[in-house]
């Protein structure tokens, strides 16, 4: 189960163009609907949680491998999908000097940005379908998502806005 | 690492001032050790609540100068451009250019430590009192408010996209391949990839 962890999160962290989010849906079709070692309403769970700490967004990655197979899952999970991507950014780091004005790294950079709004909004859709299970969900879903689209507000404030409308059981 | 003509000359006491300030005056970064590259991340990581970015950026380049703004911008645009975490990729690029690979690792493990053990911690709650209703509930609300909250992001990150039809139709496509038609994600970027790079060939001069 480690080896499939750890293959699973090496493979991800070399496909994640544009940050982790746009590996969300993968994940999640390989842990829920492949795998079976969570449900969907667990990695929206899971999801949530690992927004609400501080760090990088990549920490659902550390919670699925502590769900799945404990401590060593966990770090195992981290160490996959870390690793790989890192050593590639220092090796070309090197190099980036050189080509960062080049016509062919814009055009890829100028690639890359729609297919990340897609993979994301992909991953998006993913959590709203698993989260969302009735109409006041989904109006606080698009209440928080037009917050963070039109003002500055913290994430943690609509996070935590969300977590007590939930505990008061209002959704 | 070079630093401008204009900022080598600036005054010593320019780079006292922690204020955030035009950065294009901040000093050239000495070469710093595992110690500083840890603890630096450390704190950025510690702070990071909903992304480490702008907390990264604060204390490199408001706090430490250690990196001008343009500096930070093209290193990041790096990890950006490459697969990945982005600001683990940034960690572990900055910490390298200090100190090679143990670098990197100094700064990567600085900014995942404090973040990694206090999920650690939530995720052992989580599996002990998950099951409770109260606690139940308030993860269900907290799913529901993170689900808008990366819808927001996401299309805080396709808005540019949206404005050209070309590019809008490349989001369209990356996302119909994945969360209607279920492609597998290497599939979908296969598939993905080559129009968008044709699109962008043609918009990027």
């Amino acid at each position: 189960m480690l080896l499939v962890l750890v293959l699973l999160f090496i493979e991800m962290s070399l496909l994640a163009i544009g940050g982790v989010a746009s590996t969300l849906p993968a994940i999640a079709r390989a842990v829920v609907h492949q795998h079976h070692w969570l449900t969907a309403p667990q990695f929206a769970a899971l999801f949530g949680l690992a927004q609400a700490a501080p760090g990088p967004n990549m920490l659902v990655v550390t919670l699925i491998g502590l769900h799945v197979a404990g401590l060593p899952g966990a770090l195992a999970a981290t160490a996959a999908m870390v690793i790989p991507s890192s050593t590639l950014a220092v090796l070309v780091s090197g190099l980036w000097e050189k080509f960062r004005a080049a016509r062919w790294r814009r055009v890829t950079q100028a690639a890359i940005t729609p297919i990340t709004g897609g993979l994301i909004l992909a991953a998006a859709s993913f959590l709203i379908r698993a989260a969302d299970h009735d109409w006041r969900a989904l109006l606080i879903t698009l209440a928080a998502a037009l917050l963070t689209l039109r003002t500055k507000l913290h994430p943690l404030i609509l996070l935590g806005a969300g977590a007590l409308l939930g505990l008061l059981g209002l959704m | 690492m070079s630093a401008s003509p204009a900022a080598i000359a600036a005054p010593p006491a320019l780079r006292l001032v922690s204020a955030p300030m035009d950065d294009a005056e901040a000093a050239a970064p000495p070469r710093l050790d595992h110690a500083a590259l840890f603890q630096g991340f450390f704190i950025a990581g510690l702070s990071g609540f909903g992304g480490v970015l702008p907390f990264a950026r604060r204390i490199i380049v408001e706090r430490r100068a250690w990196l001008t703004a343009a500096e930070f911008a093209d290193l990041f645009s790096l990890c950006q451009f490459l697969p990945g975490p982005n600001i683990v990729n940034f960690a572990g690029a900055f910490g390298a250019r200090h100190r090679g690979l143990t670098g990197a690792v100094a700064a990567i493990t600085g900014l995942l430590a404090a973040p990694i053990s206090i999920i650690l911690i939530a995720g052992t709650l989580y599996e002990r009192y998950g099951g409770l209703p109260a606690v139940h509930r308030t993860l269900g609300g907290l799913a529901v408010a993170a689900s808008g909250l990366i819808l927001g992001t996401a299309l805080k990150i396709a808005a540019p996209s949206l404005r050209r039809p070309a590019t809008l139709a490349i989001v369209v496509l990356a996302f119909v391949l994945l969360a209607v038609l279920h492609f597998s994600l290497p599939a979908a970027i296969a598939i993905a990839l080559p129009v968008s790079l044709l699109v962008a060939w043609r918009i990027v001069r």
